[in-house]
């Protein structure tokens, strides 16, 4: 059951093939087998699940069944979730039991999914690696001695190992299609303003945008159906209808204008990764699309402006962490300052230090203008090379990531070469376009992603781009050996 | 006269009449159990997000039109980042480069009948923290905090240092004071801390172009406070510079109880706030149908009101500015106008006897004992020679303390005035026959000083008719029978 796709789950549950109990039950057993050698998943919520699982399968049978009634999937543990541990990755909320469900949850529960967990991710969605989780890294399914990717590694890895069939993700620089390329999964960021924040912990307010992952594209326009909504709890969020993701999956790509900026095939790309993504724009182009090269030429800064931007925001958003009203306070504080300085030094790990220090320098008086206001602007031009290239293609295609899955430790002492990782991702977030991530190959037995960045609430035209190159390949079934 | 000139400024904190927080649904009601009017975005709960509430903007571009201001159509909102436990996000939101009111004036007057503009900078939208509680309710050592306040919208108003005496600047308050209340987006209520005020003062020689070093007094929370506060420090600066001191940019705190200013923090010590946008939020758009649609529904200013009840009620300049600058107070004088017939007699109660009363007791008038009603009733029974002046301050003893209207107050304590010529006539002739010593004197007193003696004689006949004789008509009788004896 565990290779089924979402798709044919439902075809499942809802012809009685299998009741989601059972479905329910396979996937915790294998959770229970299987996570220990990942760390994928934090929580597991058997019992609750059990129950949602029973619910589920009086509806299906009584006709009335929402759309994912009975499927099993996992959150991410950044968004709340009424009663059930919201770690966020952090020692910092190790204690914290939200009285409240994120939207995304919530409408995921409307829709009759069945939660199996929280899945493991860095520190406050901070890093490229999964490697800044309090609660240790996530191993990659491909290979265990490297990283799934980050920050959403743990639902990224959780998915390659079919510990669940899909999971929630966000993505603030890359955060959703990074972990997809290296874990071999399908992946989608969408438009920000898309999908509500309500819920989901703040860490670069302007730029975080949850999104689905799953092993398809068809899987990912299911789940984004019932992900995607109009919230007015999110000043943020569109008012917008939200379309059939699914209808249009079938569509031809025949005349689709893909756009191949020449800077995201640049001398840090890996040659084997940028073999296997002119292999897929190839394909996509033998079935009628046409290959446009296009620039973008502002891309190589949008690693340093979103390296003042997401810490700026993220230091101010990180302030209510003080020890005060929930989550950890250190031990014995002597005074008010002792009570703040120990709670953060001691619940925050690294990372998050750094990138609160990061933030705060930037918007301290005299470094304002050189730092956040340069970055800003820099951010208008990078919005304004998108606009351009929308104007002559469809949706632009490259490399999601530079190579493929890297070994723990690798990067570690090196911020930077780390923050490099989201090259080709981090552009889109301070756009606020959607991108996603889609498996296009092996190097070194290891997955690499094929990115399609779409223009402004284009989603569905991105996912029938991908469905349709997942009709005419394998790589989003190729799965790392001994868990098909 | 002395040798220097002092220059003020004022930041007044003004607490908006909204039923729900600036960013979430939980009530504003002040006096609630501590920390039970807070829901999880003020308590500032992990993934929560603030929604702004559309009727504090609306408060806020009604403040601009009664100053005559400038509206932000676009206004944006920031974050003020420092750290304190009252003070749950670590972030205050606020604004800064786009206020939603820009310049604008409001003209003020003195005692002695001038009048004089104060200049706006500028008033933004902003949420207040909560409180910290340091009383004897908390073990040694331990504070609390109850965040039933945090959230709650404010706007806050800043002038020019455009005033150079506490009087002015008392002025300008009381006079924020009337218009916020007059346009209804405040409660007013001072003691509750509806209105806060944040003085900045400072010194310099007198004449000279160059101001002084500042500093800060901050959250004052009545007219008398800040007067004190303003006078003690321009004294202690002058002190300071005349002993060759100098003053220090600091920010202090005025103990209204004690009567003593300290020094809280100095510049060196203030805080980097470093604003930037709330990313949580979009720029505040008011449109110019927003704007005129507000406009046409403002409630009147107190301005307005001061003139028209010069010319509707015939008032004097001083009554009209007392009863119009309060709204609670102006809406009080004319129900009981309105209900009585009679303006001057209105006037003269709400502002003597009822006024003066509630100041005594620290009640607001609208929790007043005596209703408008009652007292509308109360005067008609005075203009119609029903009760005396006199009676009158018996049934509105009576009244305050619930014994009803004042009908069913003089029915009951047989209060009924005298009017009746012929009961007059004989009482007062039953008094001079009595007292034909008294009668005597009066004979042979010089007819300049025999004014002097008629009190007596009216003592008498008041005693005679227990208080319930008409006095002016007693007045009558009595001097048409003596000047029968001369």
């Amino acid at each position: 059951m565990h290779n089924l796709t979402i798709a044919e789950l439902v075809q499942g549950l809802q012809s009685k093939k299998f009741t989601s109990v059972e479905l329910t039950q396979h996937f915790l057993d294998r959770i229970a087998e299987l996570n220990p050698d990942y760390n994928a998943v934090i929580t597991v919520t058997a019992e609750q699940a059990l129950k949602a699982a029973t619910a589920a399968d009086q509806r299906l049978a009584a006709g009335n069944a929402p759309a994912l009634c009975g499927v099993p999937i996992l959150h991410k543990d950044i968004f709340c979730t009424n009663g059930v541990r919201t770690s966020c990755g952090s020692k910092m909320l190790d204690n914290f039991i939200p009285p409240y469900n994120a939207t995304v949850v919530e409408n995921f529960e409307q829709a009759g999914a069945v939660v199996l967990g929280k899945t493991n991710m860095d520190e406050f969605a901070m890093g490229s690696s999964n490697e800044t989780s309090f609660y240790g890294p996530v191993k990659n399914p491909w290979a265990t001695d490297c990283v799934p990717g980050g920050s959403s590694g743990g639902s990224a890895a959780a998915v390659a190992a079919r510990l669940a069939p899909g999971a929630t993700a966000t993505d603030t620089g890359g955060s959703i299609r990074q972990p997809a390329a290296l874990c071999g999964i399908t992946g989608l960021k969408p438009t920000y303003g898309r999908v509500s924040r309500w819920g989901m912990i703040a860490f670069a307010s302007s730029l975080d945008q949850g999104g689905p992952m799953a092993r398809t594209a068809e899987d990912c326009a299911l789940l984004l159906n019932c992900m995607a909504s109009y919230d007015d709890k999110d000043s943020t969020c569109i008012e917008r209808e939200v379309p059939d993701y699914s209808a249009s999956l079938n569509s031809s790509i025949k005349g689709l204008r893909i756009g191949v900026p020449k800077e995201y095939f640049s001398d840090g790309l890996n040659p084997g990764t940028e073999t296997a993504v002119r292999s897929a724009l190839a394909e996509l182009e033998a079935q009628g699309a046409e290959l446009v090269e296009i620039s973008l030429p502002n891309s190589a800064l949008s690693v340093p402006a979103y390296y003042v931007i997401a810490p700026a925001e993220a230091s101010a958003n990180l302030s209510r962490f003080d020890g005060v009203r929930y989550g950890y306070r250190c031990e014995e504080p002597k005074d008010l300052e002792d009570l703040y300085c120990r709670t953060r030094a001691e619940g925050f790990g690294e990372e998050v230090q750094r990138r609160i220090l990061i933030g705060t320098y930037c918007l301290s008086a005299g470094y304002y203008d050189a730092y956040y206001g340069k970055a800003q602007q820099v951010r208008q031009l990078i919005q304004q090379d998108f606009a351009t290239a929308f104007e002559q293609v469809d949706l632009i295609m490259g490399p999601t990531c530079p190579s493929p899955a890297f070994k723990f430790g690798s990067k570690g002492d090196d911020p930077v070469a780390m923050y490099l990782e989201d090259i080709y991702t981090i552009a889109t977030n301070l756009a606020g376009l959607p991108g996603m991530s889609v498996p296009c190959g092996l190097v070194d037995n290891k997955p690499v992603g094929l990115q399609i960045i779409g223009n402004y609430f284009d989603e569905a035209r991105m996912l029938n781009a991908a469905h349709q190159y997942q009709q005419h390949t394998e790589w989003h079934n190729a799965a790392p050996e001994g868990l098909v | 006269m002395s040798n220097w000139d002092t220059v003020i400024g004022l930041e007044v904190h003004v607490q908006l009449a909204t039923k729900t927080k600036i960013f979430s649904g939980a009530s504003t009601a002040f006096g609630a159990e501590p920390n039970t009017q807070a829901c999880a975005i003020d308590l500032a709960m992990p993934g929560t997000l603030p929604v702004l509430n559309k009727q504090a903007v609306h408060y806020a571009v009604m403040f601009g039109l009664a100053i005559d201001a400038e509206i932000g159509k676009e206004s944006a909102f920031e974050r003020k980042n420092y750290f304190y436990p009252d003070l749950p996000k670590g972030y205050q939101t606020t604004q800064l480069e786009k206020p939603i009111v820009g310049r604008g004036q409001v003209e003020i007057q003195l005692a002695d009948g001038s009048k004089k503009n104060i200049r706006i900078h500028h008033a933004h939208l902003e949420e207040d923290a909560g409180k910290s509680l340091h009383d004897g309710n908390f073990r040694h050592g331990v504070s609390g905090i109850d965040l039933n306040r945090a959230g709650t919208p404010l706007i806050e108003i800043v002038s020019e240092p455009d005033m150079t005496s506490a009087e002015e600047a008392v002025a300008f308050a009381k006079k924020l004071h009337s218009i916020v209340t007059s346009i209804g987006i405040c409660d007013g209520e001072m003691s509750q801390g509806s209105m806060r005020f944040d003085v900045n003062v400072s010194v310099k020689p007198r004449g000279s172009d160059t101001l002084g070093t500042r500093t800060e007094t901050k959250n004052l929370n009545s007219f008398k406070f800040m007067e004190e506060a303003i006078a003690k420090e321009v004294e202690r600066q002058i002190d300071l510079i005349e002993d060759g001191g100098s003053v220090i940019q600091e920010t202090r705190l005025y103990n209204g109880d004690t009567k003593t200013a300290r020094s809280m923090r100095s510049k060196e010590e203030a805080n980097d706030y470093r604003y930037f946008p709330c990313p949580d939020l979009l720029p505040v758009i008011v449109s110019d149908e927003t704007i005129e649609q507000l406009r046409r529904s403002m409630p009147e200013l107190p301005d307005a009101r001061q003139a028209r009840f010069v010319e509707q009620y015939g008032l004097s300049e001083y009554d009209a500015g007392i009863l119009g600058s309060d709204a609670p107070m102006a809406a009080y004088f004319e129900t009981v106008t309105d209900q009585s017939g009679n303006a001057k007699l209105a006037a003269n109660w709400t502002m003597g006897e009822l006024a003066g009363r509630l100041n005594n007791e620290d009640i607001s008038i609208g929790k007043s004992p005596v209703s408008a009603e009652q007292l509308a009733g109360m005067i008609a029974r005075i203009a119609d020679n029903s009760i005396s002046g006199k009676m009158a301050k018996q049934v509105f003893e009576a009244m305050w303390a619930g014994e009803g209207s004042a009908d069913e107050i003089i029915e009951a304590r047989g209060l009924k005035q005298v009017s009746d010529s012929g009961a007059l006539e004989q009482i007062v002739a039953d008094v001079l026959a009595a007292n034909q010593a008294m009668v005597d004197d009066y004979i042979n007193t010089d007819e300049a000083k025999r004014k002097k003696k008629l009190g007596g004689f009216m003592g008498q006949i008041m005693k005679a008719s227990k208080g319930q004789a008409n006095p002016q008509q007693v007045n009558q009788i009595l001097l048409q029978k003596l000047n029968e004896l001369l």
